[in-house]
């Protein structure tokens, strides 16, 4: 009685020595080391990874290990100093067309990584670092949209020759172009129909004149609504890739939001201030005609056609109506140095589109100013005259949008401009790469707002991983102990489980590569403590049954059978629970499901199984008179 | 070791004392909840939330001056552990993009003490500042910052309750198929009352309740479940086997025999917690009272409450036995 046969015990083994295997990278420390990558502009390649390493011979600094990845090089180091020694010199090496991070890789040997055994994954609030949930204002992007339009309709009707009196925009109606006379706006309806697709068309009257009421397709919004949140997912991937943070996470979550994760940053205060820049950029001309007289624009003269802007020293300046182009149209920029009086300047890069406009308007105002207009979305609570929270009709509290909008440079024309060009009369290098970062990184298409945000300090993030290891240790050791005191040798049989269910509970996780989080180590630790139940109920099975004059043998049968059910279903409804978190959860407590439901699993399979494999292999197939329980 | 064995205790027969000491608690609990509520964290609220450590003890009354002074004149601002760490939380703002705030007060905590952060020192991790032309360790070092907008608040509040009821519909549905509707309700009866007194607790003492304090809330409600259901299992096990004793005797009996595990797992479980609660840091602190005081609560409920609740709705022998033949495994006849 009592006895396993070979085929479960062969189970047992092929679950737990690849479960030890799989666990064991975690052991391991890890290294640290240089992660190099380019920005747009530049490629990686043979030659780079050559001039890294002569460089590197150069200043006496060794490496451990080279690694060429997806989209970089990795550089392993002994110690800390001659990393840090490592990046300086590479930095200088390769120029600002690369970032170079510092990063902590695993030290996981490569027999490991060859069979994909790496160690767990563990959350921000485990190594410090950033998380942003960003939110994509939609509305903001198709307005931004049909304010495009409204500046491709004129030059379209213009382009064919199709005389109108107005082209406007408003939110209720969208876009309305008038016409003089019904000829025209038949003209104009053609155009429409066959050059922008996005719109539908509606004939109306206009105060008692012919019009065309245009309105986006629900096709084109879902469209931009799409591209909108695409487009800022790579302008963000594009800004962090400056700030050179190894394992950057830009994901979309939802329709309109996107998550962003700087593990183990370094400056935070200056990732919020690149990433959470919500702003675009605007081309556009300055009027000179009115420029004189800009008092009266002051006093609210402004005349027709420009609008009164500020710049970066509160001066007033004033602007045609109209966006040229946009920061969409800049592929890249860079700061510099001109060679000729060795002041700083910033070097642009046009797209096709912008670079047509670009000649053409250039070509046309030689000697004007264009300006770039810095805009920056900004969405406040709105408050009454009393300074009360005014709450809208959905009852959470409504929100004003405002836009901050000021000219950052406003330089001369001093030649036709194509797709090439530079900026000049930048008081520093500094603002010349700020000023550039800004046109690289690309406008945005739609303002985007940080909705949450999550810092751990570098400091806290390390204590943490040392208050979990902490908290886990003693927790078990308590068990482990009160186990092994309170049913001796069956106990040190449920010790055994336990400590495998947590071996097992470790590789799976790292197997995974799921997150592990705070609450996703109290996750691992609750599950310690429950675990124990199932070995609790079967052993005091198996008392009941010797109590009631069962032999040892015929108790620990009955014992283990009749808890089996008793387990089952206590384990099946703790998973509903485990179950409901997961969906429910974002991500801390989303650690905290996942540890659980693993928990709940593998301590199944290590409390029943195991502990009866043991518990067979010490009293089956023999006559015992006692059981030490 | 002496084991814990053969308790004749007559726990059915306390189920009046029981339900008074229970709509007692829930009274209190309901009660607190209407007049002082909960205190919730900014994870429900919105706002943002800033724990810094200084190097030296720090006075409150000069935080609070100088947040006053940059603006901050509603800040929150208080220990947490010794007198040189300090967290501050500040409602939303109306005039400052909310993922501003933390900057605004990480930079006027800094200039207080005459510092502005250069980098992080990559070894010991702690920020580096430039103070007076020196390159020295931050007196203020930046631990930690939550920030949580208006929109994503409610929706978490509306999500956790959500989660709450799927929960609790979830384990009402899996119980009625395994048992009876009877052990169905007596279960959810039981998850209802712990949860209900844990959360009046918190709002009692006015403990702050977050997103974790919710996640634990549902693994409590795990927890207290797995208890009942030990419980109900051999409740179901000797209807069929004492065939001639009432329910009454039959429910006490269980409770009794199944007692030793009981009190075992929940020690168990409450050494892990304790050690949760003693090394786990603060930012799991009230996660593990939340936790404690469910298993607490949820074992006495999977004796005094979940049983007697099935037992007043008339529970039977027929009721179970119909159960299992349903399950087909007794409807086998010649």
């Amino acid at each position: 009685m009592n006895k396993y046969p070979l085929w479960k015990y062969l189970i047992i083994l092929a679950v737990i020595i690849p479960g030890f295997i799989y666990a064991l990278p975690n052991l391991y420390g890890e290294d640290p080391a240089l992660q190099v990558s380019a920005t747009r502009a530049a490629i990686i390649d043979d030659g780079t990874q050559q001039q890294i390493t002569s460089a590197l011979n150069e200043s006496g600094i060794s490496f451990s290990k080279l690694q060429k990845q997806e989209n970089g090089i990795q550089l392993r180091f002994k110690d800390t100093d001659d990393q840090l020694k490592a990046k300086a010199v590479v930095e200088n090496e390769l120029g600002d067309k690369y970032t170079v991070a510092l990063n902590l890789v695993p030290a996981t040997p490569a027999w490991m990584e060859a069979i994909d055994a790496r160690p767990m994954y563990l959350g921000l609030d485990l190594r410090g670092g950033v998380h942003f949930l960003m939110e994509v204002d939609i509305e903001g992007a198709i307005s931004n949209t049909e304010k495009r339009l409204v500046s491709d309709l004129r030059s379209g009707m213009r382009e064919k020759k199709i005389r109108y009196l107005s082209v406007s925009s408003s939110k209720k109606d969208g876009i309305l172009v008038v016409f003089p006379d019904i000829e025209r706006r038949a003209q104009g309806l053609i155009t429409v129909e066959d050059d922008f697709t996005s719109l539908s068309a509606k004939e109306i009257e206009s105060d008692g004149k012919p019009a065309l009421a245009l309105k986006l397709t629900e096709a084109a919004k879902r469209e931009i609504s799409d591209s909108s949140v695409k487009q800022n997912m790579t302008a963000l991937r594009n800004r962090i890739n400056e700030l050179g943070v190894a394992e950057p996470i830009v994901q979309q979550q939802g329709d309109n939001r996107i998550v962003v994760q700087l593990p183990g940053i370094q400056d935070t205060a200056r990732a919020k201030e690149i990433i959470g820049r919500t702003a675009t950029l605007e081309i556009m001309l300055v009027d000179e005609k009115n420029s004189g007289n800009i008092q009266a624009a002051l006093e609210g003269r402004v005349p027709v056609g420009s609008r009164l802007y500020r710049d970066r020293r509160n001066s007033p300046i004033l602007l045609k109506k109209g966006i040229v182009y946009s920061g969409n149209n800049i592929v890249d920029a860079s700061a510099g140095i001109d060679s000729r009086n060795g002041s700083s300047v910033v070097h642009i890069t046009l797209d096709a589109r912008g670079a047509s406009i670009n000649q053409r308007v250039t070509g046309e105002n030689i000697g004007n100013r264009m300006a770039v207009v810095y805009v920056e979305q900004k969405s406040v609570i709105k408050k009454d005259e009393q300074g009360n929270v005014v709450i809208g009709e959905n009852g959470q509290p409504a929100r004003v949008k405002s836009r901050i909008e000021e000219v950052i440079t406003a330089p001369v024309i001093r030649d036709q401009l194509g797709k090439r060009f530079q900026i000049e009369g930048l008081d520093s290098i500094k603002e010349a790469r700020d000023l550039s970062l800004l046109l690289r990184a690309g406008a945005l298409a739609a303002p985007i707002e940080i909705v949450e945000e999550r810092t751990i300090g570098p400091s806290l993030g390390k204590e943490n991983i040392r208050t979990g290891f902490l908290s886990v240790m003693y927790g078990l050791l308590a068990i482990l102990v009160f186990m092994v005191f309170y049913y001796r040798v069956f106990g040190i049989v449920a010790d055994i489980a336990l400590v495998l269910n947590l071996v097992l509970m470790v590789a799976i996780l790292s197997l995974f590569q799921a997150t592990l989080t705070l609450p996703g180590v109290a996750g691992i630790l609750l599950t310690v403590g429950m675990a124990v139940d199932a070995n609790v109920l079967i052993f005091e099975r198996i008392r009941e049954e010797l109590r009631n004059g069962v032999t040892p043998q015929a108790a620990i049968h009955s014992g283990y059978d009749k808890a089996l059910s008793t387990i089952v279903d206590a384990n099946i409804t703790t998973l509903i629970a485990a179950i409901v978190l997961f969906n429910f959860g974002t991500g801390p407590i989303k650690g905290f499901a996942i540890t659980l439901s693993i928990g709940i699993l593998t301590s199944m399979f290590t409390a029943i199984m195991v502990s009866r494999g043991i518990v067979n292999k010490i009293y089956g197939g023999r006559q015992i008179k006692k059981l030490a329980i | 070791m002496a084991s814990l064995k053969n308790f004749h205790i007559d726990f059915l027969g306390k189920r009046k004392l029981a339900m008074v000491f229970s709509l007692a608690l829930i009274i209190i609990s309901l009660g607190s909840l209407m007049t002082r509520g909960l205190s919730f964290g900014i994870d429900f609220t919105g706002g943002t939330l800033v724990e810094v450590t200084y190097q030296d003890t720090v006075a409150i009354d000069d935080v609070r001056d100088t947040l006053s002074s940059s603006g901050f004149e509603d800040a929150v601002v208080q220990y947490f552990g010794t007198a040189k760490d300090v967290m501050i939380r500040v409602p939303l703002k109306s005039d400052m993009k909310g993922a501003q705030v933390s900057e605004k007060i990480m930079l006027s905590l800094h200039e207080k003490q005459g510092e502005f952060v250069t980098d992080t020192d990559p070894i010991s991790k702690q920020q580096t500042c430039s103070a007076d032309g020196q390159r020295q360790v931050c007196q203020v070092q930046m631990q930690r910052v939550e920030f949580v907008g208006p929109q994503v608040g409610d929706e978490l509040a509306n999500q956790g309750g959500l989660a709450m009821l799927y929960a609790l519909f979830g384990i009402l549905a899996y119980v009625a198929f395994r048992f009876e509707w009877r052990f169905a309700v007596g279960s959810v009866a039981a998850l209802v009352h712990d949860v209900v007194i844990t959360v009046g607790v918190f709002s009692v003492f006015q403990l702050e309740f977050t997103l974790t304090v919710l996640a634990a809330l549902l693994a409590v409600i795990g927890y207290s479940l797995n208890d009942t259901i030990v419980v109900f299992d051999r409740i179901r096990e000797n209807f069929r086997k004492m065939r001639k004793e009432t329910p009454l005797n039959i429910m006490n009996t269980s409770i009794n025999q199944t007692l030793p595990r009981t009190i075992l797992t929940s020690l168990t479980t409450l050494l892990v917690l304790i050690s949760l609660f003693i090394f786990g840091g603060d930012i799991i602190h009230n996660f593990s009272v939340a936790l404690i005081l469910g298993v607490v609560i949820g074992t006495y409920s999977s004796i005094f409450i979940a049983s007697p609740v099935v037992l007043s709705l008339g529970v039977s022998r027929d009721n179970l036995l119909k159960v299992k033949q349903e399950g087909g495994e007794e409807t086998a006849t010649p």
